[in-house]
């Protein structure tokens, strides 16, 4: 007998993996919904992909709506959740939610900063069947976390990494890299070591919302990434068996842009805190979106029917050079949401790819990078730390 | 054989964070875990379910496993794919 399992690849990302797909004409399906709880958290981190303008939203979904699209979103073949935020642990009704998902067979991920968490809690959210606990760590050192969280994190974060294995999960890290950190990536790895996790993501910025507004402050130098990626090769070796490092180079610094979400509509759905229901957390800001809400449509007409979802769904969307590009059916034309911030049009090919006419758009990112990062700190344009404050200023409401 | 993790008395379970359940909408076993899945073949299937549902001994699960497939001659595979499944850490050996 044939005894291989086909496996679905993890894809990592800064804010959660997307789920891998080997195919990309199966039978179209949510397999990942990621449940953005709540907008409100307690660190102002500068690279948070939520939208720039997240103090806007009020009206958070109930446990009983939140529910219904566990529900629906289950009975449509989605095996994986992301309890995400913002911070997740500030709903109140958190537990009920994971008991919730796992009662209707989700694998259940909760995405959190590890503030709000304590031991008793790690625990009784095991009761509940909660999964897996994903920790965000901003830096390895106290001084570094808590600037770039705005807070006063650290210890409490390592405390909480341990009773997270304390009862009885895996120990997954996420460290969220850039160009002010990136440079620590052995104490980083060291740390990791030091509390024993199974899996470190190091998870390279993605440049959207915040972190694009901070961009010139975040985005890495190639030489550093040449020596980062060096030393998470040397780690991996030595940690072979014992800890999974997950490592992936930032997409600017490649040639060829990455498969976005698997492709657009294909297997993963973000509801956002007031019930939006997204391709992809960051499709917000396109222009020309309809938006549907989970609160008068049903998930399955969102999902086949929307145009939202349709919109940039296979590729007939495409224009030159990825409609006839032989390597578009491995990234899809990359990510839409990236060509829209870089080129102003949506369905452009993404410009981190070298066929791409706008290529030059990124390389001149990544040169204002290097400028900026060549300033002393009294002149460097300040990173502005997400808060609602920040929010409402820059927003203008 | 270089380096079996496995012998007849070695018991095998689900690595720590996965879990195997039966998925109707893929209309196949499969295991979950942090962020991912794996999507099982139907012989895959059948020794993972009994490693996740009770705790025995390969001879045992292998004893099993021919009661259920009329004594077929399974050995060499169930050997074959614990060893495949302990190097992509779906599962350890107690």
């Amino acid at each position: 007998m044939a005894t291989t399992g086909s496996e679905q690849n993890k894809a990592p990302g800064s804010t959660g993996g997307a789920l891998g797909m080997n195919v990309r004409d199966a039978i179209r399906q949510p397999l990942w919904l990621l449940a953005e709880l709540t907008y409100a958290c307690p660190l102002q981190c500068p690279y948070c992909s939520n939208p720039m303008d997240f103090a806007k939203i009020k009206s958070e979904l109930t446990t009983e709506e939140w529910i219904d699209v566990f529900k629906q979103a289950r009975a449509m073949g989605a095996t994986q959740l992301g309890l995400s935020g913002g911070e997740p642990l500030v709903r109140p009704d958190i537990i009920e939610l994971i008991r919730a998902a796992r009662d209707l067979g989700f694998y259940t991920n909760l995405i959190t900063s590890g503030i709000g968490l304590d031991a008793s809690k790690a625990k009784a959210f095991k009761e509940a069947g909660l999964d897996h606990i994903q920790v965000s760590f901003q830096a390895s050192s106290e001084d570094l976390n808590n600037l770039i969280a705005g807070t006063d994190a650290f210890q409490h974060k390592i405390e909480m990494a341990k009773a997270v294995k304390a009862a009885g999960y895996p120990m997954v890290l996420c460290f969220v890299t850039h160009r002010q950190n990136i440079d620590k990536i052995d104490e980083i790895l060291d740390l990791a070591i030091n509390l024993d996790a199974d899996y470190v993501e190091l998870a390279t910025t993605q440049y959207y919302g915040w972190a694009m507004h901070n961009r010139d402050q975040l985005l890495p130098m190639k030489e550093q990434l040449v020596r980062a990626e060096r030393i998470a090769h040397e780690y991996q070796e030595q940690q072979k068996g014992k800890m999974k490092i997950y490592y992936v180079v930032p997409d600017y610094y490649e040639d060829r842009p990455k498969a976005c979400m698997n492709g657009w509509g294909n297997v993963f759905l973000t509801v956002t805190p007031d019930g939006t229901a997204l391709p992809c957390h960051a499709a917000r800001e396109l222009p020309g979106m309809t938006l549907p809400n989970v609160r008068d449509t049903s998930v399955k007409e969102i999902w086949e029917d929307s145009n939202d979802f349709n919109r940039f769904r296979g590729f007939d969307w495409m224009k030159e050079p990825c409609r006839s590009c032989d390597e578009k059916v491995k990234d899809f034309g990359g990510c839409r949401c990236q060509a829209y911030m870089l080129t102003g049009d949506p369905a452009m090919a993404d410009p981190v790819c070298s066929k791409s006419p706008d290529r030059h758009v990124v390389d001149e990112a990544i040169e204002r990078g290097r400028r900026e990062s060549e300033k002393s700190t009294e002149v460097a344009k300040p990173l502005v730390f997400r808060n609602p404050k920040n929010s409402k200023q820059i927003s203008g409401f | 054989m270089t380096n079996r993790v496995f012998n007849a008395d070695s018991v095998p379970v689900l690595a720590l964070g996965y879990r195997f359940q039966w998925e109707p909408m893929q209309d196949c076993y499969v295991l979950l875990y942090p962020e991912g899945m794996v999507k099982l073949n139907p012989a895959a299937g059948e020794i993972l379910k009994r490693i996740s549902e009770k705790k025995q001994t390969v001879s045992e699960l292998i004893a099993e496993l021919k009661v259920a497939f009329d004594g077929a001659d399974l050995d060499d595979d169930v050997y074959q794919f614990l060893e495949e499944a302990h190097g992509n850490d779906w599962i350890r050996a107690e």
